[in-house]
């Protein structure tokens, strides 16, 4: 559980989002979203700990996230960054390797049990063939595939995902979709994912929250709020939302910005609210 | 390739054996190489030994050795033993632990910053040493503090007193970043030259003197710089080795690495802690030995790959190998019988070495 109360975040004097108040329960799917520069990135680094808040405080599991020891938090809480870079030439599998750092003893060796998260976390993202390659010489979809394999071996409870499958193409960024929907379903892992493909979102996520103009302008079931008004008011473009014949799930299709038809006039009105 | 998506759940368990084999393999390797190192370094200590103006033959070596030891071996002439134990064997002693050192340290500064020219130079420490050095001449403080010339206790404090001035100066609301470290440590590196060349200019006398410590030497060295430089050496080397993992996973950058649970600031502290111990240790005893720090760390991370626990072993016995003949050859190379400094040996063989590195293509995908 993550308990999110009076919480203002920003850079230096800029403030980029003020006075949010949410609790995300165990075993949630939630979506981020929001256009550019609305603070989703900043709310992911909050919650992990990286950026403290101006005020307000995060509390995970009961205890105030600044006060848990880091190695600590990341035993709970993994995060999938949007792209990275490694500088050394580590194995791929050395690197998923390295989300076992939290569950290891400093100066303890490798147990068959680290080893067996970390092999089983790259069959998951299907990177098990890369296990030998240098982490410098794989394409950037195979790089983030690595990384994600990463956060999946530290065998997290909460897994924060901040533009992960962006770089990636339709089918890799389903594959990963379903493993989080997977482990989601099957093990409880609780899934927070800052995003901007919409139709990504309506398929996989439970819940979703708009961010906008620094603050939360929309939260709740999928069902609920994504709708042609909502994502108008938060994109500021005209958008339709239809309903899948075969998942019965929602998805956007957005329309030019001129006009060019009556029905889309009305819907921009609408949007302009 | 099979369906992904479908195995997304638990289909057979992954083959365990198979890469603890490889990862066994990979042991062996480093154990071998290990192997070979030590014992070219034992090897190196006899044979270093018994080079110099006066050849010396390795049973009489291990003659005296033994002889130290207390196992009965055949008497030595007391000149012999002299010029064995107590001048050449500890120079050679020290030039391994100050090799070993300063390898060491640059391991550490290359993990830490990501940067192929990250060296005890580019953050000051070295030139804060010096400094330290220069001052104490400039002010003809002589004499012996717990039987020691005063002036590496200078290079000692100006080491830290520099890297504590970049740290502050690179501190940036409560976190170190790395880019403003090295801009830092240039800055305080140009004040500090600027200011040895003040003290050279101001007092002629002391030039010689300033001149032969900047270059690095290890002339005139014995078992009490040995002594002085150890307990820097030994708990510099159990810090860096202390966080190999976290080195490796500072690779990731700042942010990921705060993700994986390392406590950034305090292990990116205590690791410039220990590489300032050693390098201080090592600019104390020695004056400023470049290029090993430089050099070293890029040649073992060729051969042996990128991880840290492995590269700090390796890099350590080859940065002890290197110096010990460096320093042999600073001893034999000129023809009239007088001694070079041992950095300049090191700068000859490392500059155009260090040019090969960064041009060859195994190495530029590193940075």
């Amino acid at each position: 559980m993550i308990q999110v109360e009076a919480l203002s975040l920003g850079y230096g004097e800029r403030l980029v989002l003020q006075d949010l108040n949410f609790a995300v329960a165990a075993g949630e799917f939630v979506g981020i979203l929001g256009p550019n520069g609305s603070g989703k990135s900043t709310l992911i680094h909050a919650l992990s700990g990286l950026i403290a808040p101006k005020s307000g405080r995060i509390v995970i599991k009961e205890r105030h996230l600044e006060t848990i020891a880091s190695r600590l938090r990341a035993q709970i809480l993994a995060v999938v960054p949007q792209a990275s870079e490694v500088r050394f030439p580590f194995t791929c599998l050395e690197v998923v390797l390295m989300g076992r750092y939290p569950h290891r003893q400093r100066w303890g060796s490798l147990t068959d049990d680290d080893l067996l998260w970390a092999l089983r976390s790259m069959r998951r993202t299907t990177t098990e063939h890369l296990q030998e390659r240098p982490v410098t010489e794989v394409s950037g979809g195979e790089h983030q595939r690595v990384v994600i394999a990463r956060a999946l071996a530290q065998d997290p409870e909460f897994l924060l995902l901040d533009e992960a499958t962006s770089s990636l193409d339709v089918r890799k960024k389903l594959e990963i979709f379903e493993i989080l929907k997977f482990l989601n379903a099957t093990k409880g892992l609780t899934v927070l994912c800052a995003m901007h493909d919409l139709n990504l979102a309506a398929l996989y996520c439970d819940r979703l929250m708009f961010l906008k103009d620094g603050g939360i302008i929309q939260d709740g079931p999928t069902e609920k709020v994504f709708s042609p008004e909502v994502l108008a008011q938060v994109y500021q473009a005209p958008m339709e939302v239809l309903r899948h014949p075969g998942h019965r799930r929602p998805y956007a299709v957005m329309l030019p910005l001129a006009p060019a038809s009556r029905e889309e006039e009305e819907i921009l009105k609408a949007a302009r609210g | 390739m099979k369906n992904p998506t479908i195995s997304a759940g638990a289909a057979s368990p992954p083959d365990l054996d198979a890469v603890k084999g490889q990862r066994r393999a990979g042991t062996r390797a480093f154990s071998a190489a290990l192997l070979v190192l030590g014992l070219g370094v034992l090897v190196s200590l006899v044979l270093a030994t018994g080079i110099g103006r006066l050849d010396i033959r390795w049973e009489t070596i291990a003659f005296v050795l033994l002889g130290k030891l207390g196992i009965a071996a055949p008497p030595v002439d007391r000149t012999t033993e002299v010029v064995v134990w107590g001048i050449r064997l500890s120079r050679v002693v020290l030039s391994g632990l100050v090799g070993a050192s300063l390898a060491t340290a640059g391991v550490v500064f290359q993990g830490l910053l990501l940067n192929p020219l990250a060296d005890p130079f580019t953050l000051g420490v070295s030139t804060g040493a010096a400094f330290g050095v220069a001052l104490l001449v400039m002010l003809g403080v002589g004499g012996s503090f717990l039987g020691l010339s005063p002036l590496p206790l200078g290079a000692l404090a100006g080491a830290l007193a520099a890297m504590v001035v970049v740290l502050v100066l690179s501190r940036e609301s409560g976190s170190i970043r790395k880019e403003t470290l090295i801009l830092a440590g240039i800055v305080v590196s140009t004040f500090l030259s600027a200011l040895i060349s003040l003290i050279k200019s101001l007092d002629e006398e002391s030039l010689s003197a300033i001149v032969f410590w900047i270059m690095g030497s290890f002339s005139g060295r014995g078992w009490i710089h040995v002594g002085f430089l150890l307990p820097y050496a030994v708990l510099g080397l159990i810090m860096a080795f202390a966080y190999h993992r976290e080195l490796d996973i500072l690779a990731l950058g700042e942010e990921q690495s705060h993700h994986l649970g390392v406590a950034v600031s305090k292990v990116r502290l205590n690791l410039l802690l220990g590489a300032s111990l050693l390098t201080a240790g090592a600019v104390s005893v020695s004056g400023v030995i470049g290029f090993v720090g430089l050099v070293v760390p890029h040649l073992v991370r060729v051969l042996a790959g990128p991880s840290h626990g492995r590269l700090l072993v390796l890099s350590a016995f080859t940065g002890a190998l290197i110096l010990i003949w460096a320093d042999v050859a600073s001893r034999v190379l000129l023809a009239s019988g007088q001694e070079l400094p041992v950095g300049v040996v090191t700068a000859l063989l490392g500059g155009p070495f260090f040019f090969y590195l960064l041009k060859s293509r195994r190495t530029r995908g590193m940075w």
